[in-house]
Order: structure tokens, then C-alpha cells, then sequence
């Protein structure tokens, strides 16, 4: 079920288990339009990517079985690449694809991601299992890794979890 | 920090006990007994616990043989939510931009037919 909280709060990601990552977050649009923006290049290149990188290679074989591909340029010139195969495509409502990023040797995640709407919003649940918790790790790192920053509302979302 | 710490830091944080003793601790040192007390749970289980939080850097344990009082280690549980929280900010830029992006499509869409995905295929109806 939709949490509205999420309007407010932008992404929640959150790690339920050693190997798993929950992102989730509202837009103001509905599915048919955020599931397009999620699964077409020409609209993928225009949002994918933040501080600096940005989408060089899209490719997308949207059914079942078919091929994606992504490869992401950043500062600096450097490039990071991944991709995987469509599992499961029921647009506009679910998605399911694996995703291996270039030089991981430990296999593919599974990302499952569903698409909710009500009053024309739509929640996105991106579930990722990795298949380790190295691999969770080392995605993590790269390309995103900066500086420090403030966590402490992160902290108190973890802490408030619990009753 | 370094990969290793940071299993150890998650896996201590993914069970939902060990999660209450830390926010508990957020207020201030207790005691076992008192960590304890508001779970249905042994005295030992709770130790257990403590080991695997006190292994994980995210709480150390006082000196006096009797009480040994736990308290948080905010610094490492700090490390690993700035962790978290730099992997959201990058995808929470990254959403921004397709906030902008669904305004446009939004409003062009207006009045038109819905875009449905680009399989050519059927595709689902909206579930009421």
C-alpha cells in the first residue's frame, strides 16, 4: 500500500535484509506516463543519472526476455555500464529484470519494480536483491560515493521503525 | 569505511530487536536489565544481542563488572546512514529531473489519449 508520507519526504530506500534495498518514492503523474519514463530511451536519457552522470548508451527490448542495456558517463569521463534482461514486463503496472553491473562476477540482481496509482499519483517500489551483500555493498559505492552528508533524519526514519 | 565493517554494521541493524535496544540507547546508557525489561525476552537473549551490536562497532559496553552499561556508538551508526543516505540522494536528484520531466509529459498529454508503454503490446488495464 502507498505511503503518503512519501509525497512529502522524496525517496525512501531502506535495507530490509542483508542482500535487499527498497526504494520508494510518489510522482505526480500517472503510471502509464511513469512506467514510459522508466522503460523508454528517449525519455530514460532525459531524467536518468544525477551529479554529473548521465545516460551515453540506452537500450531497451521491453518483453520478456529482451535485453537492456545502460551505460552511464561521469565526471571525469568515466563510464560505468550495466544492464540485464527483462523478466517480466506488465506495463503499466510491474516490471521485473536482472541487472549486473560490468565487472561484477558474483551474478545478477533481481529488480522488481511495481507502479501504483491513485488519483492519478503513482508510488514506485523498487525491490533489489542482490546477491550478496559485497554486491549490495560494492553498487553502492560506485558511482555514487561522496562526501558525508547530513543523515541523522535517516537515522531517526531506521530508529522509527521500531515501536 | 570499509566494506567489512559495513556488513556488520547492516547485518546487526536488519534484525528488529537489536533496531528497538539502539533507539532506546539513543536516549541515553542502560543496563542490561533495563535494556531487557520492556521485551518479552531473557536476560541472555538480550546479551546475545548486545554481542552482536557491541561486534559491530555500534555500541560499546562500560567497565564496572556489575552494570556494564551499553550505550550507542552514534559515530558508526552514522557512517553507515550517511552511506544510505548518499545512495538516496543520488536517485532523489535523479527522480527530480523525471518530476520535471512527468510535468511536461503531463501537460502535453492533457486532453490527448494516454501513452500505454511502447510494447505494442495490449498491455494491462488500470486496476480500479
Amino acid at each position: 500500500m502507498t505511503a503518503p508520507r512519501h509525497d512529502v519526504e522524496g525517496l525512501s530506500v531502506t535495507a530490509p535484509s542483508d542482500t535487499e534495498l527498497v526504494l520508494s518514492r510518489t510522482f505526480a503523474a500517472p503510471r502509464a506516463l511513469v512506467f514510459d519514463a522508466f522503460t523508454r530511451p528517449e525519455l530514460l536519457r532525459r531524467w536518468h543519472g544525477a551529479r554529473g552522470w548521465q545516460l551515453v548508451v540506452c537500450e531497451v527490448d521491453l518483453r520478456p526476455g529482451g535485453a537492456w542495456r545502460f551505460v552511464s558517463r561521469g565526471p571525469d569521463g568515466a563510464e560505468m555500464g550495466h544492464g540485464g534482461v527483462y523478466v517480466d514486463v506488465e506495463a503499466p503496472g510491474r516490471l521485473v529484470q536482472t541487472e549486473i553491473y560490468d565487472g561484477w562476477e558474483a551474478g545478477a540482481a533481481l529488480v522488481t519494480t511495481v507502479f501504483d496509482e491513485h488519483e492519478g499519483r503513482t508510488a514506485m517500489t523498487a525491490t533489489v536483491r542482490y546477491p550478496s551483500r559485497e554486491v549490495r555493498d560494492s553498487v553502492l559505492r560506485t558511482p555514487m560515493e561522496r562526501g558525508a552528508s547530513q543523515a541523522y533524519d535517516r537515522l531517526a526514519e531506521l530508529l522509527a521503525e521500531t515501536p | 569505511m570499509g566494506a567489512d565493517v559495513l556488513d556488520a554494521t547492516f547485518a546487526a541493524l536488519a534484525d528488529p530487536t537489536r533496531r528497538a535496544i539502539l533507539a532506546r540507547l539513543a536516549r541515553g546508557e542502560a543496563t542490561v536489565t533495563e535494556l531487557a525489561a520492556p521485551f518479552a525476552m531473557s536476560q541472555p537473549a538480550v546479551s546475545k544481542h548486545l554481542k552482536v551490536l557491541e561486534h559491530a562497532g555500534l555500541i560499546s559496553r562500560g567497565r564496572d563488572a556489575q552494570r556494564r552499561p551499553c550505550r550507542l556508538e552514534a559515530a558508526r551508526l552514522r557512517s553507515a546512514m550517511d552511506w544510505l543516505a548518499d545512495y538516496r540522494g543520488y536517485w532523489e536528484e535523479s527522480y527530480r529531473r523525471l518530476d520535471d520531466l512527468l510535468g511536461e509529459l503531463n501537460a502535453a498529454n492533457t486532453g490527448s489519449t494516454e501513452s500505454t508503454g511502447n510494447t505494442g503490446e495490449p498491455g494491462q488495464e488500470e486496476t480500479p
